[in-house]
């Protein structure tokens, strides 16, 4: 079953089409990349799917269910609000630049959102969300606060957080943009920990050779539209001369 | 007069002087809150309408407020006004002029927030409401507490001007000892009583400040 249809999508900032005619699905288990120049609307489709942008016309849908669908005019209705709410439950979003709660202490951000929006069992989401600061290699920061952490420790938390609501579909946004190479390699390696657990995700990135290697399939992104979908070795392998020039600035590829 | 007997008196006055200041934060810190809302309210009345309580607030002078505020029921609607009113015109005076000030501080204080905050607590799941309350909320405050010191010390030195509707806190009661001594050494102990209550509402604030340094 899909997890995620996106159907047809269409959004433009005043003037500016910023995405044109955007249509893709993602298949339980499978990784998913975006990648493309900047400005080619990855992150504004990431934003769209994650609702913090919203659509113009086209069709959103999670595991069956229309978060938005076109009306009779053409132009994109969404789901009430509190439909809207329960399909937000199905996904998680991780940042470019993390934003954790800087007042809260690194369990804290995590269990916060379960237990006071979600209303699950205290002592069952402390138990997972110790498990996930395990699994990232950060059990000891789980009293610390976010200042306290090196970029890549953030960025794992973050993951973590997003985790502890057990999402069936983990967005990321760019989420090594913001840090050193040292620090990209241990936040990639667990985003590869959970490709291998068979994690769904779909995942905007500048990091050429990790989407290669993780991805069931990559997207290529350019000025607002989808121009090739493929497995990563197709892909990158490709004769389209616009993604060949692209491809062509990153080296080991 | 000796100025232990001067003190004795002032310290009297005092107890006015700290009623004031206790229930204009009491009152106005939660109402600049409601205030600031309003200013940054979408709904284009309410929005003018808030603009306009606060540049009116912010544009005259807090003395003149006081007089309208004590004598505005007679003037307006022919109300008598009794003694007891006094202080409570005081009070609805000051609470009206500190909110429009605290208010801003708000205002500056939410507008600073990193978009960002927000959208994570969407993404989360946070209502509105939510989101303000446990994300924006406590982070404002941290980042308020600065200027909001700097209102709480004018706030002190401002309890005097309820003088001018003749409420007997200490620098009514400075002047008066003042004028009947024909000695300004009621005033000079009044400006040391002010400077060393100021001096504490300073160090208490530095204490809230240093302990919201927990995180950056």
């Amino acid at each position: 079953m899909n997890v995620l249809e996106i159907n047809h999508i269409n959004k433009s900032f005043g003037n500016l089409d910023v995405l044109k005619d955007i249509s893709f699905s993602v298949n339980e288990g499978e990784v998913v990349s975006i990648i493309g120049p900047s400005g080619s609307g990855k992150s504004t489709t990431l934003r769209c799917a994650t609702f913090l942008e919203t659509i113009d016309s086209g069709r959103i849908t999670y595991l069956g269910e229309d978060a938005a669908s076109n009306n009779e005019m053409g132009r994109a209705v969404y789901a009430p609000k509190h439909r809207l709410a329960e399909i937000q439950n199905n996904f998680g979003l991780v940042f470019q630049n993390f934003n954790l709660f800087p007042h809260f202490t690194v369990i804290k951000n995590l269990v916060d959102a379960p237990i006071h929006v979600h209303g699950r069992n205290k002592d069952q989401v402390y138990e997972e969300a110790y498990g996930w600061l395990e699994k990232m290699g950060l059990a000891d920061k789980a009293e610390s606060y976010p200042y306290q952490l090196s970029g890549g420790q953030q960025q794992r938390v973050a993951i973590a957080r997003a985790l502890t609501l057990n999402p069936k579909i983990l967005f990321f946004d760019e989420p090594t943009s913001a840090l050193d190479p040292e620090l990209t390699g241990e936040v990639l390696k667990v985003i590869k920990d959970l490709a291998d657990m068979k994690m769904t995700m779909v995942i905007v990135t500048h990091e050429m050779i990790f989407a290669k290697e993780v991805s069931n399939r990559v997207i290529f992104m350019d000025n607002g539209s989808v121009l090739a979908e493929d497995e990563p070795e197709k892909l990158f392998a490709t004769d389209n001369q616009r993604i060949k020039d692209f491809l062509g600035k990153f080296h080991g590829i | 007069m000796s100025v232990g007997a001067i003190a004795e008196q002032l310290l009297s006055g005092m107890g006015t002087s700290f009623a004031i200041f206790a229930l204009t934060l009491i009152f106005s810190l939660p109402l600049g809150l409601i205030v600031s809302f309003g200013r940054m309210s979408k709904n284009k009345l309410l929005n003018m309408i808030v603009r306009v309580y606060i540049s009116i607030m912010r544009g005259t002078p807090l003395m003149l407020q006081l007089f309208v505020v004590y004598y505005g029921p007679f003037f307006l609607f022919g109300i008598r006004i009794s003694s007891e009113y006094r202080f409570w015109a005081a009070i609805i005076g000051f609470v009206l002029n500190y909110a429009a000030y605290f208010a801003e501080i708000y205002r500056a204080g939410i507008e600073s927030m990193p978009v960002g905050q927000y959208e994570a607590a969407k993404v989360l799941g946070y209502s509105r409401s939510k989101t303000f309350i446990r994300i924006i909320l406590p982070q404002v405050i941290k980042r308020i507490v600065p200027p909001v010191t700097n209102e709480v010390i004018t706030l002190v030195k401002d309890t005097s001007l309820a003088f001018v509707i003749s409420v007997s806190e200490m620098f009514s009661t400075a002047k008066a000892i003042a004028a009947a001594q024909a000695s300004v050494t009621a005033l000079v102990v009044a400006g040391v009583f002010y400077y060393i209550f100021n001096l504490i509402v300073a160090l208490s604030m530095d204490r809230i400040e240093k302990k919201l340094n927990y995180y950056r």
